[in-house]
């Protein structure tokens, strides 16, 4: 931790001529002085030069280390020391600006509506419990709900599950960086970390391979308003549901049109209904790894229990937000959760500066800022009683 | 019959107690208790005399009467006798030894001390070779102890906590994680962050503080010796503060996860999008951990030099950079696989309520660690606390008092032994005991058999030559 030269103070060498052989001190400097003009006169060259040297060392000290401030440990610094005038005031402060962040944020996350529609089907009451059964496909069912204020917009639409561990470790580095940006090459050759979804049945590699991709969410919904005894359908906004650079800059479709020439001799994933290239024909900006429900997927959540954003309602006249009213939701049921005890919601919630609703950072805030004042008053008590006296 | 009568309630037989020490107990240690007298005394045993008290009936006797004295003089002793009487202090007493001396007979018991001390100077450089420490003049001694030693202690102690206390807080974290990540050993942080915490961001801070932290002023330290006694109670690491320190790791690896943890609960960005993500979440608990930490040495350093707080604010500067540098386009299209994180950065540090959880944890992380800080300065000050608020309000100390030039006292050759506090020396300067020294002496003076041999022309009085011992 320390140098060691710092302990090496005035650590002097040994001269041959000094010491035991009893030739005595160090000669005075006045002596020194004499001396030396005296030897440079009357000795010989080398004579001169040794004994020049030899006074020259024993007056400069060479093995005394640096008197500098870094080596003798005398840096300028800066002492600061837990007064009192500094630690009451800040807990004040720190407090009150606490409780008025606490307060905003509280207010902010009340004033945010969600709705929640648990459609998994566990209980026969349900109504989509004659979907819950895994060997039934392209089952399709309906729920109804009804609104009683507007719903102000913009309105987005979420799905979450619950129990599904997308941030376990081989699930999610199950997939192939490579292949998501368009590298042709490791189409035909998946990596390794995709395994046990790297090739199908027939050893013909799988693109976009891995376990991330291939359980990506496939329940599709629709919504209708029922106006006059009629539905009519809600517009569902697909676009700008996924973070920006990952849909520019981390996924890129290869570099082929069309599309699908670059996925030939490769197979879609196993529980995926279409391929890649196929994701979403009308749009090719949407298209293939690029799809914006795809990559909603594949930005895994941290937290079992998730939600990930489906739609935005923005179109026409449901920019203000959905009217109050009777609603009913469509939902084709792809997706089987129940074998792992999981359940799927659909979300609608709508967005203020904080995000979506959470009561818990303006409770905590509130809660934090408060002790902070109740600590300073303790500790100003502590204070006026107890203060230590000066003397030691 | 001595003992008898300094100590008569004490037992016949000196009472060793064996126990077992250190870390895990597995040493096995004997200790001869203090014993209380009444009276002080001092011991002068000559070299004669102690071979036969150093025989292994009589060596606890021996030690058992020279601790109830104030100082203890051998004189005339071999150098194997000299490394004897440290190596049966050592060995009997649990405190730690100290051997100072010059010459090449000292050598034995610089090495059997714990700490040896060499002085370099006109018995050569023999004693400096096999010491731990060494310096040319005996009085450098009580700025090794009371100052370097000193800060040495308190340097060491604060680097071993803080080091600790980080890593255990990064670890903890990942503990509390497996519970939510169905225990699959996902590490929550980046995995670049994984390897440059230790290394990057979080090494050079702590190291300036074990280089460059005082608590008070070398003046100060001299000023004030009692500064030593925290150092020899062991008060600033012990198991007792290591188990604290884990304990405060705990409580802050739970506010560091659990906080982050309800906030990201359900919490969209401001644009609706996605924000609890894994990578998202990753970096929140990164971005807490590293401001956290930064602000635990903050309040840990006592001895703000420029480097460091370069060192501090650099670190922290650096985690910036590297971390937007890792999470940019750049280096992602070199290595894709590498550094999968892109975007991550710009996505989740712009949102207000990411930035609201980051404060809200190192206000808690750090908060509790100041009142109690300040609570136990106000309630239970320790010497150090007293000093540092002296010193702050006073500013540097009276000046010492005028020493005389050291060339006088250099000339004296001599070597010591001492592992409790000073002892008289006006008992010995009386002279009682010496016989044939015409010059009063502080401390008591071996002569090893090489020097005798030797004309001693520079010192001002005359020695009887004695028969060295062989």
């Amino acid at each position: 931790m320390y140098s060691m030269s710092m302990w090496n103070v005035g650590r002097g060498r040994k001269k041959k001529g000094r010491g035991m052989t009893g030739k005595g001190e160090l000669l005075h400097p006045g002596k020194d002085l004499s001396v030396l003009l005296t030897s440079l006169f009357l000795c010989s060259p080398v004579d001169c030069a040794i004994k020049a040297m030899v006074k020259h060392e024993q007056e400069e000290f060479p093995n005394r280390p640096d008197n500098t401030a870094f080596t003798q440990q005398r840096l300028p610094a800066w002492q600061p020391i837990l007064s009192a005038g500094i630690v009451i005031p800040g807990f004040v402060l720190i407090g009150l600006a606490f409780i008025g962040v606490g307060v905003g944020l509280f207010i902010t996350s009340r004033d945010v509506q969600v709705l929640e529609l648990d459609y998994t089907g566990a209980v026969a009451t349900d109504p989509c419990y004659k979907c819950s059964d895994p060997s039934i496909k392209n089952c399709e069912c309906t729920m109804e709900f009804h609104l009683d204020t507007l719903f102000k917009g913009p309105v987005f639409i979420y799905y979450g599950l619950t129990n599904y561990f997308q941030n376990q470790r081989k699930y999610g580095i199950s997939k192939d960086d490579n292949q998501l940006y368009g590298d042709l090459d490791t189409f035909k050759s998946p990596a390794s970390e995709c395994f046990p979804y790297g090739y199908d049945s027939k050893s013909k590699p799988i693109v976009p391979c891995g376990a991330l991709a291939n359980s990506m969410f496939n329940d599709t919904f629709r919504l209708y308003r029922m106006v006059n005894g009629s539905k009519k359908e809600v517009p569902l906004n697909g676009k700008g549901i996924a973070w920006w650079t990952d849909q520019n800059v981390k996924y890129r479709n290869p570099n082929e049109t069309p599309l699908i020439n670059a996925f030939n001799g490769t197979v879609k994933p196993i529980n995926w209904p279409k391929a890649a290239y196929e994701l979403d024909t009308t749009d090719v900006y949407n298209n293939g790894f690029i799809n914006q429900d795809f990559l909603v997927w594949m930005r895994r959540a941290a937290l079992p229990n998730f939600r990930k954003l489906y739609r935005r309602i923005t179109k026409d006249e449901y920019q203000a937000g959905l009217p109050a009213g009777n609603y009913s939701l469509e939902i084709s049921y792809n997706y089987h959760v129940l074998s792992f005890k999981g359940k799927k919601k659909l979300v609608l919630s709508n967005i203020s500066w904080m995000g979506g609703k959470n009561d818990f950072l303006g409770i905590a805030y509130l809660v934090v800022g408060s002790l902070c004042v109740i600590m300073s008053i303790v500790m100003l008590i502590v204070y006026a009683k107890f203060k230590f006296p000066e003397e030691d | 019959n001595a003992r008898r009568k300094m100590c008569p309630e004490a037992a016949e037989k000196p009472t060793v107690i064996k126990a077992r020490a250190g870390l895990l107990w597995l040493q096995k240690t004997q200790t001869v208790q203090d014993e209380n007298v009444n009276g002080e005394y001092g011991l002068i045993i000559n070299g004669h005399s102690l071979a036969y008290a150093l025989q292994k009936d009589l060596k606890l006797e021996l030690l058992r009467t020279a601790c109830m004295c104030q100082t203890v003089i051998c004189c005339r002793v071999t150098p194997l006798q000299k490394a004897q009487v440290v190596e049966l202090v050592k060995k009997y007493k649990q405190t730690v030894t100290l051997a100072i001396g010059d010459g090449a007979n000292d050598v034995s018991m610089i090495r059997a001390a714990h700490i040896g001390v060499g002085i370099s100077g006109q018995e050569g450089m023999q004693a400096v070779l096999s010491s731990d420490f060494s310096f040319a003049q005996f009085r450098y001694l009580q700025r090794l102890l009371l100052v370097h030693g000193r800060w040495s202690y308190i340097r060491m102690c604060k680097f071993l906590r803080y080091f600790f206390y980080k890593n255990f807080t990064y670890t903890l974290i990942h503990f509390w994680y497996a519970f939510f990540s169905g225990f699959s050993a996902q590490s929550v942080y980046d995995d670049w962050f994984l390897t440059m915490y230790n290394m990057v961001y979080t090494a050079v801070p702590v190291l300036a503080l074990g280089l460059f932290d005082q608590d008070v002023n070398d003046r100060w330290s001299l000023q004030y010796p009692q500064l030593y006694s925290p150092g020899q109670l062991n008060k600033f690491f012990s198991k007792k503060v290591f188990v604290r320190c884990v304990m405060r790791s705990c409580y802050t690896s739970l506010v560091l996860f659990f906080i982050p943890w309800a906030a990201m609960h359900d919490t969209v960005r401001d644009d609706g999008k996605d924000i609890a993500n894994y990578q998202s979440f990753a970096l929140l608990l990164q971005t807490s951990l590293m401001i956290v930490m930064s602000a635990q040495m903050f309040f840990l350093t006592y001895y703000w030099t420029a480097i460091n707080q370069f060192f501090l604010w650099g670190s922290l500067a650096a985690y910036i950079a590297i971390t937007f540098t890792f999470l940019s386009n750049g280096l992602f299209f070199m290595f894709p696989t590498s550094f999968f994180f892109i975007g991550t950065a710009r996505n989740c540090l712009n949102q207000p309520n990411v930035w609201l959880t980051v404060f809200l944890t190192c206000l808690l992380c750090t908060l509790p660690v100041v009142a109690y800080r300040f609570l136990l300065i106000q309630l239970y000050p320790m010497i150090t606390d007293k000093v540092r608020y002296k010193a702050q309000k006073e500013g540097l100390p009276t000046p010492s008092p005028y020493r005389p030039p050291p060339r006088r006292i250099s000339t004296r050759r001599s070597s010591y032994a001492f592992s409790h506090s000073q002892g008289y020396g006006d008992l010995v300067t009386s002279r009682k005991f010496l016989r044939l020294k015409s010059r009063p002496s502080l401390f008591g003076q071996k002569d090893s058999p090489v020097v005798e041999n030797q004309p001693q022309v520079y010192r001002t009085i005359t020695e009887e030559v004695e028969d060295s011992q062989s």
